[in-house]
């Protein structure tokens, strides 16, 4: 039998209706969520191996050509560890990133902004964490880019991140902003999370020592996963 | 003042937006060539074992209208209830499956064997149901729920059970359209609101 799920703060998460952000308005439930404790469902989930990962999967600069050519753009490593809530690593867990490119575009057929494409960037990138939880990619730090919003809004510069945990119920999908940037106090969506404290947990910070001189820059992205509560107490009928 | 906890908090959700198909299925998205394949293509290998079902459906938003930009992921156990990993698990299921809504139309499918009916702690039942988790623009945290059959056994589903208000556990079941075929709709609003789950 598995272990239960910590419950979801959902008080540090984003609203889900928040006007400023208009698509949220008819696509988020009105009805209030049924909780109850995680079961096998959300305590099982899937394990991806390293078999599924290729050599240049967590390099963006250079996976849209397998090697052949580098993307264009101010080059950056972006690294962190993945924990749980008790604040041990989550090893060997899939994460998924993709984002824009230098210039604001995204390789995608529905996305028709017209900074261009850059031949040689596609965008994803995917990466297994150690033993300890820990991750890196390099890639290009993305672009900022308008989106039809209200009249004149911008999306600061962002990563989306896809992290899948061991168990079905730790699934989660964030955006990593960049320290610094004026356009995320501008931004709708990030201001979808209402306390502040939790919006700065998603800004990451630009960290020069482990920057390499004449190549790239480094920023910091740590990501927490909920966790499980373990008890002696846990599989004994109800009440005894 | 008393010892601080030194518990962590979890990671705030942001919305995966309109581009998730980029980072979780690219071909989808017209990228081509960082993969060998999408992952989660399929829940289910040749030769596993229990009654292969097919589910069509779409996300409605509050207006009635599908979400054409939606990306879903299924979670479930093999024919027998037992999941992916533990012992004795259908080494042909793995349980986990990727999908996105039509661009076009909305409409999405999934192909699978029908889970069979699984325990949980203290011995709570639970009728056969695939877990889904739906992302997309305008949905700043992932979306949870399940799909139970209407042509099961579901009175004892200790999660059914708990539905207060007992018109809306029509809303997590599919309904059987043709032998070996279901249809599944998400609403996200309205008054036939699909019951999102918080476990």
């Amino acid at each position: 039998m598995t272990d239960p799920l910590m419950p979801r703060r959902r008080e540090v998460h984003p609203v889900p209706l928040w006007p400023d952000y208009k698509t949220s308005v008819p696509r988020s439930p009105s009805l209030p969520l049924l909780s109850m404790e995680s079961t096998p469902s959300e305590e099982t989930g899937p394990r991806f191996g390293h078999s599924l990962i290729g050599p240049h999967d967590n390099n963006l600069i250079v996976n849209f050509t397998q090697g052949a050519e580098s993307a264009v753009g101010e080059r950056i490593r972006v690294h962190g560890r993945v924990m749980d809530e008790t604040g041990r690593g989550v090893p060997e867990t899939l994460i998924e990133i993709w984002q824009a490119n230098a210039g604001g575009r995204y390789r995608h057929v529905k996305d028709t902004y017209f900074a261009p494409l850059d031949p040689h960037f596609g965008g994803c990138g995917r990466t297994l964490t150690d033993g300890e939880g820990h991750y890196e990619f390099m890639t290009i730090k993305p672009g900022a880019y308008p989106w039809p919003n209200r009249a004149n809004d911008w999306r600061p510069a962002h990563i989306h991140f896809s992290v899948f945990g061991h168990a079905f119920g730790q699934r989660l999908i964030s955006q990593m902003y960049f320290e610094g940037d004026p356009l995320i106090d501008r931004c709708p969506i990030a201001a979808t999370v209402r306390d502040r404290s939790q919006l700065d947990r998603l800004v990451a910070p630009l960290e020069m020592q482990q920057s390499r001189g004449m190549d790239y820059l480094a920023y910091r992205f740590d990501i927490v996963l909920r966790g499980r509560r373990q008890s002696v107490f846990e599989n004994k009928p109800e009440g005894m | 003042m008393a010892q601080p906890l030194d518990t962590l908090v979890e990671t705030p959700s942001q919305t995966a937006g309109p581009y998730v198909h980029i980072g979780c299925i690219p071909t989808f998205a017209g990228v081509e060539g960082v993969y060998p394949q999408d992952l989660g293509r399929s829940p289910i290998a040749k030769g596993a074992k229990g009654e292969v079902i097919t589910i069509t459906g779409a996300v409605l938003d509050g207006t009635g209208w599908p979400l054409r930009d939606a990306m879903l992921e299924s979670w479930q156990a093999d024919a027998a209830g037992v999941y992916p990993g533990q012992d004795g698990a259908d080494p042909a299921v793995s349980g986990f499956c990727r999908f996105a809504a039509d661009a076009d139309s909305g409409a999405f499918t999934l192909r699978t064997v029908k889970p069979g009916a699984t325990h949980g702690r203290n011995g709570l039942h639970f009728a056969p149901h695939i877990s889904l988790w739906i992302v997309a623009r305008g949905i700043n945290i992932g979306l949870s729920t399940r799909i139970y059959f209407a042509d099961e056994d579901n009175s004892t589903d200790a999660l059914l059970a708990r539905i207060e208000q007992r018109p809306r556990v029509e809303t997590l079941l599919a309904q059987p359209t043709d032998p070996g075929a279901y249809r599944f709709d998400i609403r996200l609003q309205g008054p036939d609101e699909t019951v999102f789950l918080d476990l």
